[in-house]
């Protein structure tokens, strides 16, 4: 027998500008359900929830929620604290955390009344570890957020919004931060949870962690809701075609050649007050015609490995050497001339001038250039120009070449970045999740170009946290845990993720 | 209930309406306090008009006014562009008339052609000299920019004042801290007979098409863009960063520093330490209602300027106070800050029930 509805959405619509996120979505939620949101990013997902949660405002449409006397009530809308009153739990994909305050404070948080003068902190307390024994959720609730790792800030979240008794949990891509190892905890616990009668959203792209622990899967493709099915009937070919509208396949990799060393680092240590930013004696060689994936859960070094290749930091020991040669003082700049491309992580903050147009953008790197400046004058004629053929060639789509580039999305920012580090002809690529918040479409084209660049003689340094990217891109495959780079020897998925929490296979 | 939302994109007519709309509107709300002053309105205004446009003298009187403002505009709106906030203009102007009366007293001397260049160039570089050590200090250390370069003038200012009583003070001056005056072949030039107008006005009017052809269409410019924009980014694609900041401190304030060039070569003739009623500090402004364009600031100048003198024409002809001038300044440029948040984005009023459409 089905158990009872406990959530409706009734034709939500949410347009942004002339975009429509989310056209009339209807969706259903069980009591005791774990629903998965599937699309591409840009599909909706996230809009979608939180219009749920009151975040934003939809311009048409109801929430309706039923409470446990059977009675249905609508929520206003726009309004976070009515969905919080109707027990409704969000656990956003960045983290609403304040990372000096200890855990416990952060569960608390909002859940006191400004003017009260006693915290009833021992009830509080009592009530968490009730709740952390219910679910298997173990974290530390005395020490401060900045001090906890990925997975447990990510309990804290979950704990937050049952320590408010929701009834509603909706989970935005619970497990793109964490290891194999930890979003397999993550199932169990909600699973334990679920059993107890909360009710689930997750929204994920991850094909095969929504067949493993869903019972429903709604599919959203360009805000439209495009099917929807138990996960007992579905399969992945099946829900990947409704996802992307169309078959696709991921390039194939074909043998090639590897050279001459491109890319070496000896006994590389930086040494820096964050952990995250530190590395501790890592060798790594890239040669010619490779792609090195280095795999691994973010904050453990990745960025301090980028922002080498990038110039961006210097090393306190070792050495860098770039087709041979040592490198003595990197600076972006000495980079750039010495043929390495940089696809940045963040490519809204460290790859574009957001407020200067495409084709500013496009020549961001070599201003210096002869047909980019003479005496000091920009070219304007010859910028455009070039600007038109690379968004030809690279399929950059948005308004145009003299456009603010802040108007591109997310997909098209990274191409317009693969032009300007592709047309360079680069000796060393690094990619740095370049992938990351891309739709199927655009991280194909990602994946082809990068595959291009390793044929023409590149050697690539790919630094991604999605496992199955590394897995169909790399030929040799690194983890890093950390500060350390390991070799991991093996395409074994549950051997690597072991790395990756840094346990030795 | 009310919903603030992103506009897409807005329209060049509409970032050039705003300004002009923006300054009506601030005409308009003076209204208010002039009423309360028992002013007759439109006499009043109408005697603020004239009090500008009425006389050739008024007109070059505006002039005037306006150009220190153009000066001290340009200098804040180069170093906000690059996301430097240099609040230190006032302090650069003051450092910018000493190195004149430095250089232009007596020191050296030589034909007009050879001292007014040099004037200007030992006023510039004081100035610049103002800037960058707020600069260095920043790029150096992160000290805050905003806080150095404005404690600074006060610094500056007492230092001027020690300076006027001592070595650069006039023997002439019968006690008077003054310093001795501009000779007449480094003063600028003035442009009309019997009136108050001089050649500074045409240097500042050059700078400003050199700042904005410098910004629109120079590899330096287009830095200048980038780091403002997104120093990130900027650093990462190579783009040296704090050189540009330190190249922009200078420029800005040896902008500033022309100012005090202007004022002490061009109008007054010496140094005293009420050279400057403020136009540092109004030329950030000038330079905000500008929207940091160079050309922009020359409209700007000309219109706080012609709000200032008609203030002043109009609080002599009608009794009220000449303070007057500074809200409607200041009217404008919380209309014009309130104006450029519409055009970015809209405000959509819902219902408490807003989900039943």
């Amino acid at each position: 027998m089905e158990n009872p509805v406990i959530l409706t959405l009734g034709g939500l619509t949410k347009r942004f500008g002339d975009v429509i996120a989310n056209d009339a979505i209807d969706l259903t939620l069980h009591q005791g359900e774990v629903l998965a949101l599937l699309g591409e990013n840009g599909a909706g997902k996230t809009t979608l929830m939180n219009m749920l949660f009151g975040h934003y405002t939809p311009d048409a449409g109801y929430v309706e929620i039923i409470g446990e006397d059977g009675v249905a009530k609508r929520l206003p809308a726009g309004n976070a604290q009515a969905a919080i009153d109707a027990r409704i739990g969000m656990v956003h994909q960045h983290f609403t955390l304040a990372e000096n305050l200890s855990a416990l404070d952060n569960i608390l948080l909002g859940s006191e009344s400004l003017w009260g003068i006693r915290r009833n902190r021992r009830a509080a307390r009592a009530k968490i570890e009730g709740l952390m024994q219910d679910s298997g959720l173990i974290a530390p609730l005395d020490e401060k957020i900045g001090a906890l790792s990925v997975g447990e800030r990510q309990r804290i979240e979950i704990l937050k919004a049952l320590f408010h008794d929701a009834r509603v949990l909706v989970l935005d891509e619970p497990t793109a931060v964490l290891t194999p190892q930890e979003a397999d905890s993550l199932f169990l616990a909600l699973r334990k949870m679920v059993a107890n009668g909360l009710s689930v959203i997750f929204i994920s792209h991850k094909l095969h962690e929504v067949l493993a622990f869903s019972d429903r899967i709604a599919v959203l493709r360009h805000g439209k809701k495009v099917g929807e099915l138990t996960t007992a009937d579905a399969d992945k070919t099946q829900i990947a075609s409704l996802m992307v509208g169309e078959e696709t396949a991921l390039p194939e990799r074909e043998f090639c050649e590897t050279g001459a060393p491109v890319f070496e680092l000896t006994g590389v240590t930086v040494q820096r007050e964050n952990a995250r930013n530190s590395l501790n004696n890592v060798s790594l060689c890239v040669r010619s015609g490779e792609i090195v994936g280095v795999a691994g859960v973010s904050g453990n070094g990745q960025s301090a490995l980028a922002q080498l290749i990038s110039g961006l930091t210097r090393p306190d020991s070792g050495t860098v050497a770039l087709a041979g040669d040592v490198v003595t003082a990197p600076t972006p700049k000495s980079m750039i001339k010495a043929r390495v491309g940089r696809i940045p992580e963040d490519r809204h903050h460290d790859g574009v001038v957001g407020s200067m147009t495409v084709a500013e953008n496009l020549v961001l790197e070599r201003l210096g250039d002869d047909d980019v400046q003479r005496h000091g004058f920009l070219r304007k004629g010859a910028i455009s120009d070039h600007a038109d053929d690379l968004i030809k060639a690279y399929d950059v789509r948005g308004p145009g070449a003299q456009a603010r580039a802040a108007l591109l999305s997310g997909g098209n920012i990274q191409k317009l970045i693969l032009a300007r580090v592709l047309e360079k002809e680069p000796l060393v690529i690094l990619a740095n999740q370049p992938t990351r918040g891309l739709d199927f479409g655009a991280a194909g084209e990602v994946a082809r170009r990068l595959m291009e660049a390793r044929k023409r003689g590149a050697g690539v340094v790919l630094i991604s946290e999605d496992l199955d990217e590394v897995l169909s891109l790399a030929d040799r495959i690194v983890v890093m845990h950390d500060g350390e780079l390991i070799e991991a020897g093996t395409r074994d998925r549950a051997a690597i993720g072991l790395l990756m929490a840094g346990q030795a296979a | 209930m009310m919903m603030i939302e992103p506009r897409g994109s807005i329209s060049k007519r509409m970032q050039t309406a705003i300004p002009v709309i923006a300054a009506f509107v601030a005409l308009a709300l003076a209204a208010l306090p002039l009423a309360f002053a028992g002013a007759p309105i439109f006499p009043a205004y109408w005697q603020m008009f004239i009090g500008v446009f009425g006389s050739v003298f008024s007109f070059t009187e505006m002039l005037t006014r306006a150009t220190p403002l153009i000066f001290t505009g340009l200098a804040a709106a180069l170093a906000f562009k690059a996301r430097l906030w240099n609040i230190g203009a006032e302090g650069q102007l003051y450092l910018g008339a000493m190195g004149a009366v430095a250089v232009g007293t007596g020191l050296i001397d030589g034909p007009a052609v050879l001292m007014i260049p040099l004037v200007m160039l030992a006023g510039a570089a004081a100035g610049a000299a103002g800037m960058l050590g707020p600069a260095i200090l920043k790029t150096r250390f992160g000290a805050d920019e905003v806080v150095t370069s404005l404690l600074l003038n006060f610094i500056i200012i007492i230092f001027v004042q020690m300076m006027l009583e001592g070595p650069l003070k006039d023997p002439m001056s019968m006690g008077w801290p003054q310093s001795e005056p501009i000779l007449d072949n480094a003063a600028l030039p003035r442009l009309m007979d019997r009136m108050r107008i001089h050649s500074g006005l045409i240097v500042a009017l050059v700078a400003a098409v050199i700042a904005q052809i410098a910004l629109s269409k120079t590899t330096w410019g287009f830095k200048i863009r980038a780091v403002g924009e997104n120093a990130a980014a900027a650093r990462h694609a190579g783009i040296g960063v704090n050189r540009t900041l330190l190249g922009v401190a200078c420029i800005s304030g040896a902008l500033a520093g022309l100012a005090g060039v202007s004022e002490v070569a061009g109008l007054k003739g010496y140094l005293t330490t009420d050279l400057s009623p403020g136009y540092g500090y109004s030329g950030i402004v000038v330079a905000m209602l500008a929207g940091l364009s160079p050309i922009g600031v020359v409209i700007a100048a000309l219109y706080v300027a012609s709000v200032f003198v008609g203030a002043d024409s109009m609080s002599r002809a009608m009794g009220v106070s000449s303070f007057l001038a500074d809200l409607v300044v200041s009217l404008s440029l919380i209309s014009v800050l309130i104006g450029g948040f519409f055009a970015r984005y809209r405000i959509r009023f819902t219902g408490k029930a807003g989900a039943k459409s």
